[in-house]
């Protein structure tokens, strides 16, 4: 207390202090909820349903790398063709493959349409296949001008009409039988030859199945078997509520994180919550800029990073009011306190960010966002709470504002 | 705090640790666990219904399609056993029979409209729990490396111990609730794995700096002590941030990670007591036992 060195105020540092404070508040307030909402959102948030199929080895057809590929390609086209917006196909592992549909809420048609194998044929009485869906060119539902039925208009390519005129030719008086993955789908009595290159399917119940049918028929035949393995559908009001449970939770948890830091360690624990306002953007961001899709395990693992993410903070402050105890000045102490803390805060992120690598390589679907927002919050937090916290800190030293430990989580007393 | 002495009670904790790995075995044991579809394969039908309903009532609209013996579960808000959320689960339905299901138990209970309707097959089951003990034990095994290369072996294994215990616990309480176990399970014990163990390196890496700074006459006993004590606020404020986190989501968040926060929630109080309580205790007894015995044989040399 003898060193009466001036310890004025330095207006322009806190200035600057206070000023990089309102903005990172700013920003906060008004770009959350953007941000927020830019992030593509699961199907438990928003309603609709996943599928997962699997290739399957049949006698005649051995699952191979380039027939899921193939399979997926005309997966794409079916999903495409029956207009549901933003779906996502894509494989896992070898031979399963991963469709989500959002807002799809009933999956049994979806199914229907996107897994079957759809192989087109044309048999005489004999058995004989004559044509194959090889030999279409397009398929097109309509309604039938005289019957008023649905039914769906065969084109058949160059080659497929002159087999088709064939086939006909050769059968006049019988019935020819077109069959859907080994299924009659009618049987016509043949009255002449038909040479045009087209024919009709009839026995289409609604246009929706005659419009389904074409669609398979457009798309191909699938080169392998595909079965379903799993399927999850979760409804809008349930998407929404869970939307609306997060948003509370992550609030909920955000308060009680930053009230706790400012009761514990007053100025320091404001500023270690600035930081986690940053840091809480940060993830945000990266998520967003990721096209990450938000879950809700994803969302468990955001506000569980936001409890772990103040850790790094309370292991330099609780450095830092060693140090003062030690009798440090309060800059010293500061500096000693982030330098000191430092190690200890890698090796203990690593746990953590150890073990949601592992979840993240080897885990299933589900929880591999959960892992993923953990780990990558964990190491974002390290970055924030080090880096922005230090450099708030520092200003607000510098400014030579406060110069009670106390306001630093420290005891009361007077630092020069 | 002068009196701070917690490995001096080590004999306390090493007997509640092992009563409650007890306790929970037993549990595990007699009750067993309440495997979910993701492990075992079937459905999980998720309905809504206009009015309140009980779980005898929708039993009957089963039986109907003879899933009468199905698992029947009220969730959301209830009411004296009944309430308008119900999770019923079934063995494996396809999409078409859970329809028909909806409209019969529509017809015969109340109207209801599908929440929610999940279907895993047998074989990703299987794969899910194979999964599961090749993502523990790789864990376990990394980051006894890390800890190995980190720090030094006993305090891996005497970490690792106290993380084997907070598992068990965990285990324990979903067996004696009959709390229901899915792939999401997993993550969290994984996640409660690396709590348990950030919160032992937390403590070993201050006994690692003490080591340089403690008199060499000091016992790692003094040591142990003297650093947790060091660590200790530290370890009680992280845990309340972390908890704050977790009951928010088990009391606030979605349905579908009500168990998982669960998980957390009791691994972590589980994994703040191992690691101060129980890891440190075995690392000293450890060093007390290897030294011991070599004071025994090389004498005289």
């Amino acid at each position: 207390m003898n060193n009466k060195r001036p310890n004025t105020l330095r207006p322009a540092k806190l200035f600057r202090f206070w000023a990089v404070i309102a903005v990172i508040f700013g920003v906060f307030i008004f770009t959350l909820v953007p941000l927020a909402k830019s992030i593509r959102q699961g199907l438990d948030l928003q309603g609709g349903t996943h599928i997962v199929m699997q290739a399957e080895d049949t006698p005649e057809n051995k699952v191979t790398p380039e027939a899921v590929t193939q399979v997926i390609a005309i997966m794409q086209k079916r999903i495409n063709e029956m207009g549901l917006t933003e779906p996502i196909i894509q494989r896992e592992g070898a031979n399963r493959i991963i469709i989500e549909l959002p807002g799809e809420k009933d999956p049994k048609k979806a199914i229907e349409t996107i897994g079957k194998t759809a192989v087109l044929q044309f048999k005489d009485e004999d058995g004989n296949v004559a044509l194959t869906g090889e030999d279409l060119k397009t398929a097109q539902e309509q309604m039938d001008s005289n019957s008023r039925n649905p039914v769906v208009a065969l084109q058949f390519t160059d080659e497929g009409g002159k087999k088709f005129a064939k086939l006909t030719a050769d059968n006049i008086g019988r019935k020819i039988g077109i069959y859907l993955d080994g299924k009659l789908l009618t049987d016509p009595v043949v009255n002449e030859e038909i040479d045009g290159g087209s024919a009709v399917i009839t026995g289409q119940r609604s246009l929706e199945e005659a419009k389904n049918l074409a669609i398979l028929l457009r798309s191909g035949a699938l080169p392998v078997k595909v079965s379903v393995m799993e399927v999850r559908t979760v409804g809008p009001s349930l998407g929404q509520d869970s939307k609306d449970k997060s948003v509370m939770a992550f609030t909920i948890g955000l308060s009680l994180t930053v009230l706790f830091m400012l009761a514990m360690y007053r100025m320091a624990g404001f500023v270690a919550d600035t930081a986690l306002l940053v840091y809480v953007l940060i993830l945000l961001g990266i998520l967003s800029a990721l096209k990450a899709t938000l879950t809700l395990p994803s969302i468990a693992g955001v506000i569980l990073s936001i409890g772990m993410a103040v850790d790094a903070n309370i292991l330099i402050f609780e450095r830092f009011k060693e140090e003062i105890a030690a009798g440090k000045v309060l800059r010293l102490a500061v500096q000693a306190g982030f330098k000191r803390a430092f190690t200890t805060i890698f090796d203990a992120n690593m746990t953590v960010i150890i073990t949601s690598a592992i979840l993240f390589f080897l885990g299933s679907g589900t929880v591999k966002g959960f892992a993923f927002t953990l780990g990558l919050g964990v190491a974002v937090s390290m970055f924030t709470a080090i880096t922005v916290s230090r450099t708030l800190l520092m200003l607000l030293i510098d400014a030579s504002w406060i110069h009670n430990p106390w306001w630093f989580g420290g005891k009361r007393g007077y630092d020069r | 705090m002068k009196n701070f002495d917690i490995v001096g009670h080590r004999k306390w904790w090493f007997c509640l640790s092992g009563l409650l790995v007890l306790i929970a075995l037993i549990c595990i044991i007699v009750k067993g666990f309440n495997f979910g579809i993701d492990f075992t394969g079937g459905t999980i039908l998720d309905l809504k219904f206009a009015q309140p309903v009980t779980v005898a009532q929708v039993r009957t609209g089963l039986e109907q399609d003879g899933l009468q013996s199905s698992v029947i579960q009220l969730s959301g808000d209830t009411h004296e056993e009944s309430g308008k959320e119900v999770i019923i689960r079934t063995r494996s339905l396809s999409s078409e029979e859970a329809q028909t299901i909806t409209s019969h138990i529509s017809a015969k209970v109340g109207k209801a409209e599908i929440n929610r309707v999940e279907t895993v097959g047998a074989v990703i089951g299987s794969e899910v729990t194979k999964n599961t003990i090749l993502n523990v034990g790789l864990s376990f095994t990394i980051l006894i490396i890390y800890m190995s290369i980190r720090f030094e072996h006993r305090i891996a294994f005497s970490a690792i111990a106290a993380i084997v215990h907070d598992i068990i616990v965990v285990l324990g309480v979903f067996a004696l609730f009959h709390l229901e176990i899915d792939a999401s399970f997993l993550a969290a014990i994984l996640t409660v794995l690396g709590y348990s163990m950030n919160e032992s390196v937390v403590i070993f890496d201050r006994i690692r700096e003490n080591i340089h700074t403690h008199r060499r006459t000091d016992s790692f006993k003094v040591l142990a002590n003297d650093s947790i004590r060091q660590t200790f606020r530290r370890s009680c404020y992280t845990l309340t941030t972390v908890l704050f986190c977790v009951a928010s989501l088990y009391f606030f968040g979605g349905e579908t990670t009500k168990n998982f926060a669960l998980v957390m929630l009791v691994g972590f109080i589980s994994g703040a007591y191992s690691s101060i309580c129980v890891a440190t205790s075995l690392w000293v007894t450890w060093h007390e036992h290897s030294r011991s015995r070599r004071n025994e044989t090389p004498d005289k040399e």
